[in-house]
Protein backbone atom coordinates (compact mmCIF):
# COMPACT_ATOMS: atom_id res chain seq x y z
CA UNK A 1 0.00 0.00 0.00
CA UNK A 2 1.41 2.84 -1.14
CA UNK A 3 1.77 6.42 1.83
CA UNK A 4 0.75 9.69 0.43
CA UNK A 5 3.32 11.67 -0.58
CA UNK A 6 4.38 14.56 2.58
CA UNK A 7 3.91 17.58 0.66
CA UNK A 8 1.15 16.86 -1.09
CA UNK A 9 -2.07 19.38 -1.73
CA UNK A 10 -5.81 18.64 -2.28
CA UNK A 11 -7.65 21.06 -4.48
CA UNK A 12 -11.51 20.80 -3.58
CA UNK A 13 -13.35 23.47 -6.40
CA UNK A 14 -16.51 24.96 -5.12
CA UNK A 15 -15.33 24.56 -1.48
CA UNK A 16 -17.09 28.00 -0.10
CA UNK A 17 -19.93 26.39 0.99
CA UNK A 18 -22.31 23.03 1.37
CA UNK A 19 -20.42 20.15 0.66
CA UNK A 20 -17.39 21.89 -1.01
CA UNK A 21 -16.58 23.05 2.01
CA UNK A 22 -17.43 20.11 4.22
CA UNK A 23 -14.79 17.87 1.96
CA UNK A 24 -12.10 21.11 2.93
CA UNK A 25 -12.21 20.27 6.19
CA UNK A 26 -12.61 16.84 6.33
CA UNK A 27 -9.41 16.70 4.27
CA UNK A 28 -7.17 19.04 5.85
CA UNK A 29 -7.95 17.25 9.56
CA UNK A 30 -6.89 13.91 7.52
CA UNK A 31 -3.28 16.05 7.04
CA UNK A 32 -3.93 17.30 3.77
CA UNK A 33 -2.81 20.73 2.36
CA UNK A 34 -6.17 22.14 1.02
CA UNK A 35 -6.71 24.48 -1.91
CA UNK A 36 -10.35 25.67 -0.89
CA UNK A 37 -11.07 26.84 -4.35
CA UNK A 38 -14.23 29.57 -5.05
CA UNK A 39 -15.97 30.98 -8.27
CA UNK A 40 -17.90 34.41 -6.54
CA UNK A 41 -17.93 33.73 -2.57
CA UNK A 42 -14.36 34.94 -1.46
CA UNK A 43 -16.06 35.70 2.57
CA UNK A 44 -17.61 31.79 2.09
CA UNK A 45 -13.66 30.65 1.36
CA UNK A 46 -12.02 32.52 3.65
CA UNK A 47 -13.89 30.94 6.26
CA UNK A 48 -13.77 27.53 5.34
CA UNK A 49 -9.60 28.56 5.45
CA UNK A 50 -10.19 30.00 8.91
CA UNK A 51 -11.90 26.78 9.89
CA UNK A 52 -9.39 24.30 9.01
CA UNK A 53 -6.57 26.89 10.13
CA UNK A 54 -7.91 27.25 13.89
CA UNK A 55 -8.39 23.49 13.46
CA UNK A 56 -4.40 23.17 13.12
CA UNK A 57 -4.49 22.27 9.48
CA UNK A 58 -3.43 24.19 6.59
CA UNK A 59 -5.16 25.32 3.46
CA UNK A 60 -5.82 28.70 1.20
CA UNK A 61 -8.44 30.05 -0.94
CA UNK A 62 -7.91 30.34 -4.65
CA UNK A 63 -10.13 31.91 -7.11
CA UNK A 64 -11.34 30.79 -10.42
CA UNK A 65 -13.78 29.97 -12.34
CA UNK A 66 -13.14 26.18 -13.56
CA UNK A 67 -15.61 26.78 -16.12
CA UNK A 68 -13.23 28.82 -17.77
CA UNK A 69 -11.60 26.01 -18.90
CA UNK A 70 -7.65 26.90 -17.82
CA UNK A 71 -7.27 24.36 -15.33
CA UNK A 72 -3.40 24.16 -15.82
CA UNK A 73 -3.10 27.77 -14.28
CA UNK A 74 -5.15 26.61 -11.47
CA UNK A 75 -2.97 23.74 -10.81
CA UNK A 76 -0.15 25.97 -11.29
CA UNK A 77 -1.45 28.28 -8.92
CA UNK A 78 -2.57 26.15 -6.00
CA UNK A 79 0.60 23.96 -6.29
CA UNK A 80 3.11 27.45 -5.74
CA UNK A 81 0.68 28.64 -2.89
CA UNK A 82 0.52 25.34 -0.84
CA UNK A 83 4.20 24.32 -2.14
CA UNK A 84 3.51 20.66 -3.22
CA UNK A 85 1.83 18.79 -5.95
CA UNK A 86 -2.22 18.65 -6.50
CA UNK A 87 -2.42 15.06 -5.49
CA UNK A 88 -5.60 15.06 -4.67
CA UNK A 89 -8.24 16.33 -6.95
CA UNK A 90 -11.82 16.62 -5.83
CA UNK A 91 -14.46 17.62 -8.60
CA UNK A 92 -17.37 19.28 -6.49
CA UNK A 93 -18.42 22.55 -8.16
CA UNK A 94 -21.74 22.07 -9.23
CA UNK A 95 -24.81 23.97 -10.44
CA UNK A 96 -28.42 23.84 -11.40
CA UNK A 97 -30.54 24.73 -14.19
CA UNK A 98 -33.76 23.03 -13.88
CA UNK A 99 -36.75 22.65 -16.08
CA UNK A 100 -38.48 20.03 -18.28
CA UNK A 101 -36.80 19.64 -21.48
CA UNK A 102 -39.68 20.55 -23.34
CA UNK A 103 -38.52 24.14 -21.40
CA UNK A 104 -34.89 24.10 -21.19
CA UNK A 105 -32.89 26.32 -23.07
CA UNK A 106 -29.95 25.94 -24.99
CA UNK A 107 -27.79 27.94 -22.07
CA UNK A 108 -28.89 25.71 -19.72
CA UNK A 109 -27.91 22.79 -20.94
CA UNK A 110 -24.49 24.34 -21.93
CA UNK A 111 -23.63 25.95 -18.32
CA UNK A 112 -24.63 22.96 -16.57
CA UNK A 113 -22.40 20.79 -18.57
CA UNK A 114 -20.02 23.37 -18.78
CA UNK A 115 -19.64 23.41 -15.27
CA UNK A 116 -20.67 20.12 -13.60
CA UNK A 117 -19.02 17.68 -16.17
CA UNK A 118 -16.46 19.49 -19.01
CA UNK A 119 -13.84 21.60 -16.02
CA UNK A 120 -13.96 17.93 -13.86
CA UNK A 121 -12.33 16.47 -17.07
CA UNK A 122 -10.38 18.55 -17.83
CA UNK A 123 -8.88 19.38 -14.22
CA UNK A 124 -8.31 15.89 -14.18
CA UNK A 125 -6.39 15.15 -16.93
CA UNK A 126 -4.49 18.24 -16.40
CA UNK A 127 -3.39 16.78 -12.50
CA UNK A 128 -2.83 13.25 -13.81
CA UNK A 129 0.49 14.23 -14.73
CA UNK A 130 1.53 14.90 -11.19
CA UNK A 131 -0.12 11.83 -10.44
CA UNK A 132 1.23 9.87 -12.53
CA UNK A 133 4.85 11.36 -11.86
CA UNK A 134 4.37 11.03 -8.14
CA UNK A 135 2.68 7.13 -8.30
CA UNK A 136 0.04 8.58 -5.92
CA UNK A 137 -3.50 10.19 -7.10
CA UNK A 138 -7.01 10.53 -5.54
CA UNK A 139 -9.75 12.33 -8.01
CA UNK A 140 -12.53 12.01 -6.40
CA UNK A 141 -15.78 13.63 -8.39
CA UNK A 142 -19.22 14.53 -6.66
CA UNK A 143 -21.99 12.78 -8.94
CA UNK A 144 -25.40 12.58 -7.41
CA UNK A 145 -27.96 9.57 -7.47
CA UNK A 146 -29.56 11.94 -9.73
CA UNK A 147 -28.01 10.69 -13.38
CA UNK A 148 -28.12 7.24 -12.35
CA UNK A 149 -32.07 7.91 -11.45
CA UNK A 150 -34.51 10.34 -13.03
CA UNK A 151 -35.27 13.88 -11.38
CA UNK A 152 -37.62 15.32 -13.61
CA UNK A 153 -36.73 19.20 -14.40
CA UNK A 154 -33.01 18.36 -14.62
CA UNK A 155 -32.14 16.13 -17.71
CA UNK A 156 -29.46 18.38 -17.56
CA UNK A 157 -27.75 18.42 -14.21
CA UNK A 158 -29.00 14.31 -14.73
CA UNK A 159 -26.45 13.89 -17.88
CA UNK A 160 -23.50 16.05 -15.82
CA UNK A 161 -23.72 13.98 -13.12
CA UNK A 162 -23.99 10.47 -15.15
CA UNK A 163 -21.61 11.48 -17.12
CA UNK A 164 -18.88 12.54 -14.37
CA UNK A 165 -19.76 8.39 -13.60
CA UNK A 166 -18.69 7.38 -16.44
CA UNK A 167 -15.61 9.07 -17.07
CA UNK A 168 -14.78 8.44 -13.54
CA UNK A 169 -14.89 4.59 -14.52
CA UNK A 170 -13.04 4.94 -17.57
CA UNK A 171 -10.09 7.32 -16.52
CA UNK A 172 -10.35 4.88 -13.46
CA UNK A 173 -8.85 1.68 -15.33
CA UNK A 174 -6.93 3.64 -17.52
CA UNK A 175 -3.81 5.01 -14.49
CA UNK A 176 -4.80 1.99 -12.07
CA UNK A 177 -1.72 1.34 -12.41
CA UNK A 178 0.33 3.76 -11.69
CA UNK A 179 -0.92 4.17 -8.21
CA UNK A 180 -4.28 6.35 -8.95
CA UNK A 181 -7.25 6.41 -7.79
CA UNK A 182 -10.54 7.79 -9.46
CA UNK A 183 -13.87 7.23 -7.98
CA UNK A 184 -17.34 9.16 -7.76
CA UNK A 185 -19.34 9.65 -4.12
CA UNK A 186 -22.86 9.99 -5.66
CA UNK A 187 -24.65 12.17 -2.32
CA UNK A 188 -28.22 11.51 -2.10
CA UNK A 189 -30.89 14.74 -0.46
CA UNK A 190 -28.59 16.46 1.56
CA UNK A 191 -28.98 19.59 3.39
CA UNK A 192 -27.29 22.51 2.09
CA UNK A 193 -28.54 25.94 0.05
CA UNK A 194 -29.11 23.73 -3.21
CA UNK A 195 -31.97 21.79 -1.85
CA UNK A 196 -33.39 24.43 0.31
CA UNK A 197 -36.09 25.65 -1.35
CA UNK A 198 -37.22 21.65 -1.79
CA UNK A 199 -40.22 20.04 -0.19
CA UNK A 200 -38.25 18.14 2.31
CA UNK A 201 -41.09 16.57 4.45
CA UNK A 202 -42.40 15.06 1.08
CA UNK A 203 -38.91 14.22 -0.33
CA UNK A 204 -37.66 12.59 3.05
CA UNK A 205 -40.98 10.18 2.90
CA UNK A 206 -39.22 8.27 0.16
CA UNK A 207 -35.50 8.00 1.59
CA UNK A 208 -35.42 4.82 3.65
CA UNK A 209 -33.06 6.57 5.93
CA UNK A 210 -36.16 8.60 6.86
CA UNK A 211 -34.20 12.16 7.02
CA UNK A 212 -31.86 14.05 4.92
CA UNK A 213 -28.04 13.73 4.84
CA UNK A 214 -25.63 15.86 6.00
CA UNK A 215 -22.28 17.85 4.03
CA UNK A 216 -19.85 16.32 6.93
CA UNK A 217 -21.27 12.71 5.91
CA UNK A 218 -20.73 12.93 2.58
CA UNK A 219 -17.28 14.37 3.44
CA UNK A 220 -16.40 11.62 5.62
CA UNK A 221 -16.95 9.37 1.97
CA UNK A 222 -14.67 11.71 -0.01
CA UNK A 223 -11.81 11.67 2.78
CA UNK A 224 -12.11 7.80 2.91
CA UNK A 225 -11.57 7.45 -1.10
CA UNK A 226 -9.05 10.32 -0.41
CA UNK A 227 -7.05 8.15 1.85
CA UNK A 228 -3.95 5.75 2.03
CA UNK A 229 -6.47 2.75 3.21
CA UNK A 230 -8.35 3.76 -0.05
CA UNK A 231 -5.95 2.26 -2.74
CA UNK A 232 -7.40 -0.53 -4.38
CA UNK A 233 -10.61 1.54 -4.79
CA UNK A 234 -10.93 2.55 -8.23
CA UNK A 235 -13.48 3.27 -10.82
CA UNK A 236 -16.56 3.52 -8.01
CA UNK A 237 -19.68 5.56 -6.91
CA UNK A 238 -19.93 5.32 -3.12
CA UNK A 239 -23.07 6.26 -2.78
CA UNK A 240 -24.12 8.58 0.37
CA UNK A 241 -28.28 8.56 0.45
CA UNK A 242 -29.17 6.91 2.95
CA UNK A 243 -30.62 4.15 0.93
CA UNK A 244 -32.18 5.99 -1.45
CA UNK A 245 -30.67 4.01 -4.47
CA UNK A 246 -30.81 0.39 -2.92
CA UNK B 1 15.66 24.36 -18.31
CA UNK B 2 15.82 22.19 -21.51
CA UNK B 3 18.90 19.87 -21.84
CA UNK B 4 20.39 20.17 -25.34
CA UNK B 5 18.85 17.40 -27.94
CA UNK B 6 21.18 15.11 -28.83
CA UNK B 7 20.52 11.51 -30.78
CA UNK B 8 23.17 10.33 -27.76
CA UNK B 9 21.54 12.19 -25.29
CA UNK B 10 17.81 11.13 -26.08
CA UNK B 11 18.60 7.50 -26.61
CA UNK B 12 20.15 7.60 -23.06
CA UNK B 13 17.04 9.36 -21.45
CA UNK B 14 14.86 7.02 -23.66
CA UNK B 15 16.59 3.99 -22.92
CA UNK B 16 16.72 5.28 -18.88
CA UNK B 17 13.09 5.42 -18.93
CA UNK B 18 11.55 2.27 -20.31
CA UNK B 19 12.90 0.06 -17.26
CA UNK B 20 10.21 1.97 -15.28
CA UNK B 21 7.65 0.41 -17.40
CA UNK B 22 8.58 -3.07 -17.19
CA UNK B 23 10.50 -3.34 -19.89
CA UNK B 24 13.45 -5.51 -19.75
CA UNK B 25 17.03 -3.94 -20.59
CA UNK B 26 17.99 -6.54 -22.41
CA UNK B 27 15.34 -5.94 -24.96
CA UNK B 28 15.68 -2.50 -25.57
CA UNK B 29 17.59 -1.42 -29.06
CA UNK B 30 16.18 1.13 -31.49
CA UNK B 31 14.53 -1.54 -33.76
CA UNK B 32 12.06 -2.60 -30.90
CA UNK B 33 8.74 -2.06 -31.10
CA UNK B 34 6.81 -0.29 -28.63
CA UNK B 35 4.08 -3.17 -29.06
CA UNK B 36 6.56 -6.09 -28.53
CA UNK B 37 8.14 -4.44 -25.51
CA UNK B 38 4.78 -4.33 -24.30
CA UNK B 39 4.49 -0.52 -23.88
CA UNK B 40 1.27 0.78 -24.16
CA UNK B 41 -0.44 4.29 -24.64
CA UNK B 42 0.19 5.19 -20.47
CA UNK B 43 3.72 4.24 -20.42
CA UNK B 44 3.99 6.59 -24.05
CA UNK B 45 2.42 9.21 -22.63
CA UNK B 46 4.37 9.05 -19.56
CA UNK B 47 7.39 8.64 -21.59
CA UNK B 48 6.41 11.69 -23.69
CA UNK B 49 6.37 13.61 -20.41
CA UNK B 50 9.41 12.75 -19.08
CA UNK B 51 10.99 14.00 -22.37
CA UNK B 52 9.13 16.91 -22.36
CA UNK B 53 10.43 17.51 -18.61
CA UNK B 54 14.03 17.29 -19.67
CA UNK B 55 14.28 18.28 -23.36
CA UNK B 56 10.94 21.06 -23.66
CA UNK B 57 10.14 19.04 -26.66
CA UNK B 58 6.05 18.56 -26.33
CA UNK B 59 4.50 14.80 -28.20
CA UNK B 60 1.31 15.48 -29.20
CA UNK B 61 -1.18 12.86 -29.43
CA UNK B 62 -0.74 12.59 -33.28
CA UNK B 63 2.92 12.23 -33.07
CA UNK B 64 3.18 9.64 -30.16
CA UNK B 65 0.48 6.95 -32.59
CA UNK B 66 2.87 7.33 -35.62
CA UNK B 67 5.67 6.15 -32.97
CA UNK B 68 6.39 2.33 -33.39
CA UNK B 69 9.61 2.15 -32.42
CA UNK B 70 12.22 3.07 -30.07
CA UNK B 71 13.83 4.46 -33.07
CA UNK B 72 11.08 6.54 -34.20
CA UNK B 73 10.69 7.68 -30.82
CA UNK B 74 14.57 8.82 -30.84
CA UNK B 75 14.31 10.14 -34.45
CA UNK B 76 11.07 12.46 -33.68
CA UNK B 77 12.33 14.01 -30.56
CA UNK B 78 15.73 15.20 -32.17
CA UNK B 79 13.25 15.89 -35.25
CA UNK B 80 11.50 18.09 -33.31
CA UNK B 81 13.79 19.64 -31.05
CA UNK B 82 16.13 20.87 -33.78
Amino acid sequence: MSSRPENAVALVTGASKGIGAAIAKALAADGWAVAVNYRSDEAGANAVVAAIEEAGGQARAVHADVSSGDGKALLKQVEEALGGPVLALVNNAGVARDNIALQLTDEDWDVVIGTNLSPAFRLTRDSLRSMIKARYGRVINIASVVGPRANAGQSNYAAAKAGLIGMTKTIAAEVARRGVTVNAVAPGFIATDMTAELATDEIVKAIPARRQGTPEEVAAAVRFLASDDAGYVTGTTLYVDGGMSA
Amino acid sequence: MANAITEEAVQKTVYEALPQFGVDEADITREATFEDLDVDSLDLAELSQIIEDEYGVALKGDDVGKIKTVGDAIDLVVQKGS
